[in-house]
């Protein structure tokens, strides 16, 4: 059994002003998982969706269950060129939401990488979502941004990594 | 430590200054696939349990994935009893699935190799009070895992252990498997105060 600080902040950021996309670059390989927290505010409602490394192409597939207090409903999407994160979880301009990612095996050349998503906005609804980055590479880097809308200023993003025994 | 406990003592608030969330044991599962993951003798000095895995299944002849078994303290007994709520395949929208009585636990699902060789499902189980010996064990996982055809899966489950002893050994395996080549899975403790 190893002990020790297995979960480290590994960066944060606070918004100051209006920014399209968040990017978490330059990840450390050295850890098992990586873990995001943010709680954020957006131009208009919108949907959020995250890019690994850069790649911008239809690498990427994702799932989304939703509820909004009446009925459930899901959607997925394939060969798309982002994860959606997202829809009834997603921020507003006067109402913030709160989300947690969750990339396992980040750093592995092995496998493609699989994302889990949890978001929730008070007056809206909450989201359960997958997504599927269709490569191999490590992730180095993350990029978080909004289909037609932009973070608004205050909204806070928080990097951790988990390492495993 | 990035995640701070507090805990209410008449009106004061005790914060956590040493690591409250350790990695206990991992395993990577190696060529040929294993049966079984088992975490055995887990020490009892933590508030909650955390798995953290990326898993495939071997199953062959199915495009619909594989169940996660999970037995607390090699206890085969007909002591458990699950819940899902699941989204699968492509807006075929969500459904509840349950069992009473049966003699495991069952996260489901787990991505089969065939459906895509590279492809792995990401979950994250958490297993909370587990050493208190005066309650049943509850177990909660979110899981998925998309690919590009319309074989994708996101599971939202609980589980109950019908026991009130402390959880020392937690196994894992799956119900058609082995467990593939690459799959990682992860016992993680995390403190109280």
């Amino acid at each position: 059994m190893t002990a020790g600080n297995t979960y480290v902040p590994l960066a944060s950021t606070t918004t100051s002003s209006t920014q399209g996309s968040i990017t978490f670059s330059s990840i450390s390989g050295a850890y098992t998982d990586l873990v995001i927290v943010y709680n954020n505010l957006a131009s208009s409602n919108a949907d959020a969706y995250l890019q690994f490394n850069g790649d911008t192409a239809t690498n990427y597939s994702s799932i989304v269950l939703s509820g909004n207090g009446t009925s459930p409903s899901g959607a997925s999407q394939m060969n798309i060129n982002k994860i959606y994160l997202d829809n009834y979880g997603t921020p507003g301009s006067s109402e913030r939401s709160v989300s947690i990612l969750q990339v396992q095996n980040y750093a592995n050349t092995t496998t493609y990488k699989t994302l889990l998503a949890q978001s929730g906005r008070a007056s809206s609804g909450l989201d359960l979502s997958a997504g599927t980055w269709r490569s191999t590479a490590a992730v180095t880097s993350i990029l978080l941004g909004f289909v037609s809308a932009t973070w608004n200023s205050g909204s806070t993003f928080t990097l951790y990594g988990i390492a495993a025994a | 430590m990035p995640i701070l406990g507090t805990a209410a003592s008449q009106n004061t608030k005790t914060f956590l200054s040493s690591p409250a969330y350790d990695s206990i044991a991992t395993t990577t599962v190696g060529s040929g696939g294993t049966a079984t993951v088992t975490f055995s003798s887990i020490p009892a000095t933590y508030t909650h349990l955390q798995i953290r895995f990326l898993a495939q299944s071997s199953r062959t002849s199915s495009d619909s994935g594989d169940f996660f078994l999970v037995k607390f303290n090699s206890d085969s007994g007909a002591n458990y009893n699950y819940g899902h709520q699941v989204l699968m395949n492509n807006n075929t929208g969500s459904c509840y699935a349950n069992g009473n009585n049966g003699t495991s636990m069952v996260i489901e699902r787990i991505q089969n190799y065939e459906t895509s060789a590279s492809s792995f499902t990401a979950g994250v189980t958490d297993i909370l009070d587990y050493a208190n010996t005066n309650k049943y064990k509850t177990m909660r996982s979110l899981l998925g895992y998309t690919t590009n055809s319309v074989y994708s899966q996101l599971n939202f489950c609980s589980a109950l252990w019908m026991s009130t002893a402390a959880v020392s050994n937690i196994s894992i395996s799956l119900a058609y498997g082995p467990i593939t080549q690459y799959s990682k899975i992860a016992l993680y403790g995390i403190r109280g105060v």
